[in-house]
């Protein structure tokens, strides 16, 4: 209780702040139709036209709210306003190449900690890479692919793909190289081959580490199907609705996009962070 | 045909060249460790330039590297005009502003431990959300220019240096802060000579997480709509036109630019936190 009370009262300031902002950005609307009606409106008048309105310059959150709940609960999961269906075509892409990204992210790094010339051409290039604005090349994957006529959720998932693999690489060779001298060295009074070091050794002690970059790998997932949904022009998924609701000035469609990406994003995260606690615990180490 | 093989075989050389430095002497000098990755980053081009020609891979899908070398040498104004506008207006800028406030917002919940332990959960919250997703709605609020770009790189930002300063300033031991109290050294004197240069480790990790995410910002947020110049105006633009070897042009700009301003980054974070057992040599 001590721990939740400083937090809802933040939250509570923040919608505090946004509702004030709400009234503040959105009276110059409302200004500008008085003054077209030929009246001056008073602050009684002017601050219950600013929550309600059809476009607003900011949208109020019980107005987003309103949109989220309707995205997500009023209308058939299959309709196009749905939330839902937009929802599982970005998630179907992230999924996809979160899957495939950790895959030949794990693999990567087992190469590299195995083999010294590996690790010394390509580790360098991983880390450098993570400086690199690898969103940019979304759109050009996404256009080569569809003219070779790939296209549906793949090229999503190979950007989401390609965002989420570095992580897990620079994550995995510090987890696999995780245990110390000594520990390698019992192995090795006990006999083991490298395969046992590996599977005995290396691999559980590598779990932490591979937990932490899965966070940050199926953030940047999400992000990557997000942004992937944006050269197709608007077809499907959130960031489809982002764009379209950017094209026709609807705010609230893309506040609601918005809040349905972050409760998606942080579901997944803590979704792998109960894995993570399970696992560890399952490993004997739990805290 | 030839080029395949030639290729192939060119693969092999250059791989059984780096085996050879990779357990040679080279590996114990600076220079040697330079060397090897230079050495597979040149391979890799290879390659790809001999893949190109040999499987005839159309330029609409995947232009050779030569080709994409000569796209930058003949197009330098153009390049130099959209980095002006993306990284220097957009992403500098909004990274200045974004980790400065961010920086003095830590210092002031700093001060209330009930406010550190709302936002905290918060901020690592946020940290984690999709936030280039506000993009449409801060290009509608500051129009198309740089100052759209620059809000965007503001948010995106802002909470990790937060969540790194906040960490940073209870770095300093206690015993460091009574020390200080027996000076009778004020609350400003503690933090401006203990707190913040203690600070300076995470802040710096911050800051370095930062330098990324601002390039991502500024080039993203121009997807949604920018004037006819900047990167990402000019990726979306020419793969509409299918100039892919102009794209790749600015791709290996963005590149370089994220590159070297993570480099500066790193390389101020030495000279400032020179006594931290990270930067001994």
């Amino acid at each position: 209780m001590k721990a939740v009370l400083p937090v809802f009262v933040v939250i509570a300031a923040i919608v505090v702040l946004w509702y004030g902002a709400a009234v503040w950005m959105n009276a110059a609307w409302v200004r500008d139709q008085a003054a077209r009606a030929g009246e001056t409106p008073g602050l009684a008048q002017i601050v219950p036209q600013t929550l309600n309105q059809e476009r607003p310059v900011l949208p109020t959150p019980h107005q987003v709210a309103a949109e989220l709940w309707k995205g997500v609960a009023g209308q058939a999961v299959t309709s196009k306003r749905s939330l839902v269906y937009h929802g599982w075509i970005t998630l179907s892409a992230t999924l996809l190449g979160f899957v495939i990204g950790t895959g030949a992210g794990i693999l990567l790094a087992i190469g590299i900690v195995h083999n010294r010339a590996m690790d010394l051409s390509v580790m360098p290039w991983a880390i450098a890479s993570q400086t690199i604005p690898i969103l940019a090349i979304a759109p050009m994957i996404i256009v080569v692919l569809n003219s070779v006529g790939v296209t549906g959720i793949v090229p999503k998932a190979i950007i989401s793909a390609y965002l989420s693999f570095f992580p897990v690489v620079v994550g995995m060779v510090k987890g696999l190289r995780a245990p110390d001298a000594m520990q390698l060295d019992l192995l090795r009074t006990y006999g083991a081959s490298q395969r046992q070091t590996f599977a005995k050794l290396r691999m559980p002690a590598s779990v932490p580490y591979l937990f932490a970059s899965l966070k940050v790998g199926v953030a940047a997932a999400l992000v990557g199907a997000i942004v992937g949904e944006l050269p197709t022009g608007a077809v499907a998924g959130l960031g489809a609705r982002l764009l379209s609701g950017s094209y026709y000035g609807q705010t609230v469609q893309i506040w609601a996009a918005l809040f349905a990406a972050a409760l998606l994003a942080a579901s997944l995260v803590a979704l792998i962070g109960l894995a993570e606690r399970l696992t560890l615990r399952r490993m004997g180490m739990g805290r | 045909m030839t080029w395949v093989l030639g290729t192939m075989l060119f693969w092999a050389a250059a791989w059984a060249l780096n085996i050879r430095l990779a357990a040679s002497r080279v590996t114990q000098s600076r220079a040697g460790r330079l060397i090897i990755p230079a050495v597979f980053g040149l391979t890799l081009l290879g390659v790809w330039e001999g893949l190109v020609h040999g499987l005839q891979v159309p330029a609409v899908i995947l232009p050779p590297p030569s080709a994409i070398a000569a796209k930058i040498a003949g197009n330098t104004s153009t390049l130099w005009i959209d980095f002006v506008q993306t990284f220097v207006k957009g992403a500098l800028s909004g990274y200045g502003i974004g980790c400065l406030a961010a920086i003095i917002v830590a210092v002031l919940i700093d001060r209330s431990a009930f406010l550190r332990a709302g936002l905290l959960p918060v901020g690592n919250f946020v940290s984690a959300l999709p936030i280039v997703g506000i993009s449409p709605i801060l290009v509608m609020w500051f129009g198309f220019d740089w100052h759209s770009k620059a809000a965007v790189v503001v948010v995106m930002v802002f909470f990790p240096v937060l969540v790194n300063t906040l960490a940073g300033l209870r770095a300093a031991e206690p015993m460091q802060r009574d020390l200080m109290a027996t000076w009778g050294a004020s609350y400003w004197q503690t933090l401006w000579k203990l707190r913040l240069p203690a600070a300076m480790p995470f802040i710096f990790n911050g800051l370095k997480i930062a330098t990324t995410l601002a390039l991502i910002g500024a080039i993203v947020a121009e997807f949604f709509g920018s004037p006819t110049r900047g990167m990402g105006f000019r990726i979306s633009t020419e793969v509409g036109r299918l100039g892919l070897d102009m794209v790749w042009a600015e791709i290996a700009v963005a590149a370089l630019a994220g590159s070297a301003f993570y480099g500066v980054i790193a390389l101020i974070e030495r000279r400032v936190t020179f006594w931290h057992p990270s930067q001994r040599r």
